[in-house]
């Protein structure tokens, strides 16, 4: 239940905006790969290349190759929806759907496409993904209450269970700790070590700790200059960027010599 | 050792010296009364007068106190304060004075017995002059009409709401700020401004072309009145649609939901609060439109129940024709007493749509809490 992605000669752009150029890229499955970077050298916006979350944006576009196990994702007749079923997404803010509760939170993806699925099965499905988020021991007493009087780091990992619910593929990361202290923190990376068993998992951070401690390899995106496209400098073993990458300006970043 | 402290002797703290006291405004306001109450007898006693000639005297007052007391940033303080208490108490004023003129005038006419059960079908001058004359009962009543504004306007919603709802729907999801959006959005804008006879007669004219010259149905004026609502309802549910964040669509998006189920599954419902409120703003604001429903339904005296045929009553046409030809000429008391107990139905229904749009708001509103 897993499948690797391999981008050959990608090249993004908002509007006639060049904003990340030609990145060749393998994230192997069943793997967490990490992508770190200054902001705005467009590691977000290429992670959101990898499902087609990008063309969302109007005027946003991309040229090149996104293969899914040796499938197109740009290719001509595919349904962007049919890859986000594949290829799941998690965002920077917590995002529950406000209308629901927590239990029809984790079922929304099967709900929403109006999938007929029974009481029992949605029930097997519920404590699944929630015991799959690291949830379940907290909110199993109160399931049928709304998902946003959680607290920040729960809501994002509700957020984690509504995406392994619809069975992905892929599990895309954008920054997810970002809006989570500490301990929240914790909770999600040890999630996210979990998760590769099952899941390949891409993970955006600016936080060069958490790429070393939760990915087996790193990807180093940089930015020449404002008004610059973002370039993927080096990816490698996570090990390997940070003790002895083969760029100046990747040990530049991760030694904290910039960024 | 012991301490060399002594507690400070406290009979008022230095942080609060130079305020006026606590009971200032009300010394204040006593006063003015007085002298304004004063000043008034010499002129000739009125009430309003005394009210604004009192106004003045405490603002005055207070704001030269304070001036002298306090210094001059807690003056203008106050001087801002008793300006926005004024304006707020000048619009108020109006408002207080509707409500309490249809009131008095109203509840006799409300209190008739068959007042809301009858028509003023058979309902001549004969009844009228009888009633004033020998002090029989007055006769008559709006069930015609009550039933003709609450045809009239679901009908108007009925149209209005799903073109109003699928335009707004329209202009945030799908327009894209294109040209075609932006030009939406002008004549929308466009629409807001016209006046309600105007679209009457757009109503009128245009069920004349194709039905045949002279229809007046309850039909048509719903077609004139949702002319008038689906302005109201396209702005409002496009603001409630705006507001909900991009990041719940993209939630859904990512979790391969179709558009059309994302805003039908997840952004509707989480502004469908605001909608319905909006739409029941819309229509406490047509239900009380004259002009239009005179051009377009005529007026009956009799029970119409059917909307899409024969002239229909409505409240205001009611008591526009109440007023203007009361039904004894002679005798004008009983038919304006009716005229004005409508008045008083019909505030009271716009009343009750007013706080159902806030119930509505608090029913629907996303749930939160632990």
């Amino acid at each position: 239940m897993s499948k690797r992605i391999d981008v050959k000669d990608l090249n993004v752009y908002y509007g006639d905006f060049l904003a990340v150029e030609d990145v060749t890229i393998n994230i192997e499955a069943k793997s967490v790969t990490a992508f770190i970077g200054p902001s705005g050298c467009g590691k977000s916006t290429f992670l959101r290349t990898l499902n087609r979350m990008h063309e969302v944006l109007p005027g946003a576009r991309v040229e090149g190759e996104v293969l899914l196990d040796g499938d197109n994702l740009y290719g001509p007749g595919v349904d962007p929806v049919t890859v986000r079923s594949q290829i799941g997404m998690v965002f920077q803010r917590p995002n529950p759907f406000p209308t629901m509760s927590i239990r029809d939170n984790v079922l929304a993806g099967v709900k929403l496409n109006n999938k007929k699925i029974s009481k029992g099965e949605a029930d097997v499905l519920v404590e699944r993904s929630l015991k799959g988020a690291n949830l379940w021991n907290e909110v199993k007493d109160r399931l049928e209450k709304p998902g946003s009087g959680l607290s920040g780091g729960q809501q994002q990992r509700l957020c984690i269970a509504r995406a392994i619910a619809v069975e992905p593929q892929v599990i895309l990361m954008d920054e997810p700790c970002s809006a989570l202290d500490p301990i929240s923190t914790l909770a999600i990376e040890d999630l996210i070590n979990e998760l590769k068993d099952q899941y390949t998992v891409v993970i955006v951070t600016h936080n060069m700790q958490q790429a070393a401690r939760v990915s087996d390899r790193t990807a180093f995106f940089n930015i020449a200059g404002t008004g610059k496209p973002g370039k993927l400098i080096e990816v490698g073993d996570t090990h390997t960027i940070f003790s002895n990458p083969t760029q100046k300006a990747t040990e530049d970043y991760v030694s904290g010599r910039f960024g | 050792m012991t301490s060399t402290l002594t507690p400070v002797r406290s009979k008022r703290s230095a942080l609060t010296k130079g305020q006026l006291p606590k009971y200032a405004p009300y010394v204040v306001l006593a006063g003015a009364l007085i002298v304004g109450a004063a000043i008034l007898a010499l002129l000739g006693f009125n009430a309003f007068g005394w009210g604004i000639v009192s106004a003045l005297l405490f603002a005055i007052g207070l704001v030269s106190w304070s001036a002298a007391v306090e210094g001059s940033r807690k003056a203008k303080d106050k001087l801002a304060t008793c300006l926005v208490v004024g304006s707020f108490l000048v619009a108020l004023l109006p408002l207080v004075s509707v409500i309490w003129t249809v009131l008095v005038n109203g509840v006799p006419g409300l209190l008739t017995p068959g007042f809301l059960s009858t028509s003023m079908n058979g309902v001549t001058g004969v009844y009228d002059n009888k009633a004033v004359e020998e002090g029989a009962p007055v006769v008559g009543g709006i069930y015609h009409a009550l039933l003709g504004t609450v045809q009239i306007t679901l009908l108007a919603t009925l149209i209005s709401v799903p073109v109003g709802l699928l335009t707004a729907i329209y202009l945030v999801e799908y327009g894209n700020d294109g040209r075609l959006a932006r030009a939406i959005t002008f004549f929308v804008d466009v629409m807001t401004g016209i006046p309600s006879i105007v679209a009457g007669l757009f109503a009128a004219a245009f069920f004349f072309a194709i039905v045949g010259p002279g229809t007046k149905t309850g039909a048509v004026a719903a077609v004139a009145l949702s002319v008038l609502m689906i302005p109201v309802v396209v702005r409002s549910s496009e603001e409630m649609l705006k507001i909900v964040p991009n990041e719940l669509r993209e939630a859904a998006y990512a979790l391969g939901v179709r558009k059309w189920r994302t805003i039908l599954k997840v952004v509707i419902p989480t502004a469908i609060s605001g909608i319905a409120s909006g739409v029941t703003l819309a229509i406490a604001r047509v239900i009380g439109e004259t002009a239009p429903i005179l051009v377009t339904a005529g007026f009956a005296t009799s029970i119409n129940s059917n909307v899409f045929g024969g002239w229909m009553a409505s409240l205001p046409t009611f008591i526009y024709t109440q007023i203007l030809n009361p039904t004894s000429p002679a005798n004008p008391d009983p038919s304006s007493q009716r005229a004005w107990g409508a008045a008083l139905v019909l505030i009271i229904l716009v009343m009750i749509l007013n706080l159902a749009a806030r119930l509505i708001a608090r029913v629907f509103a996303p749930k939160t809490g632990r």
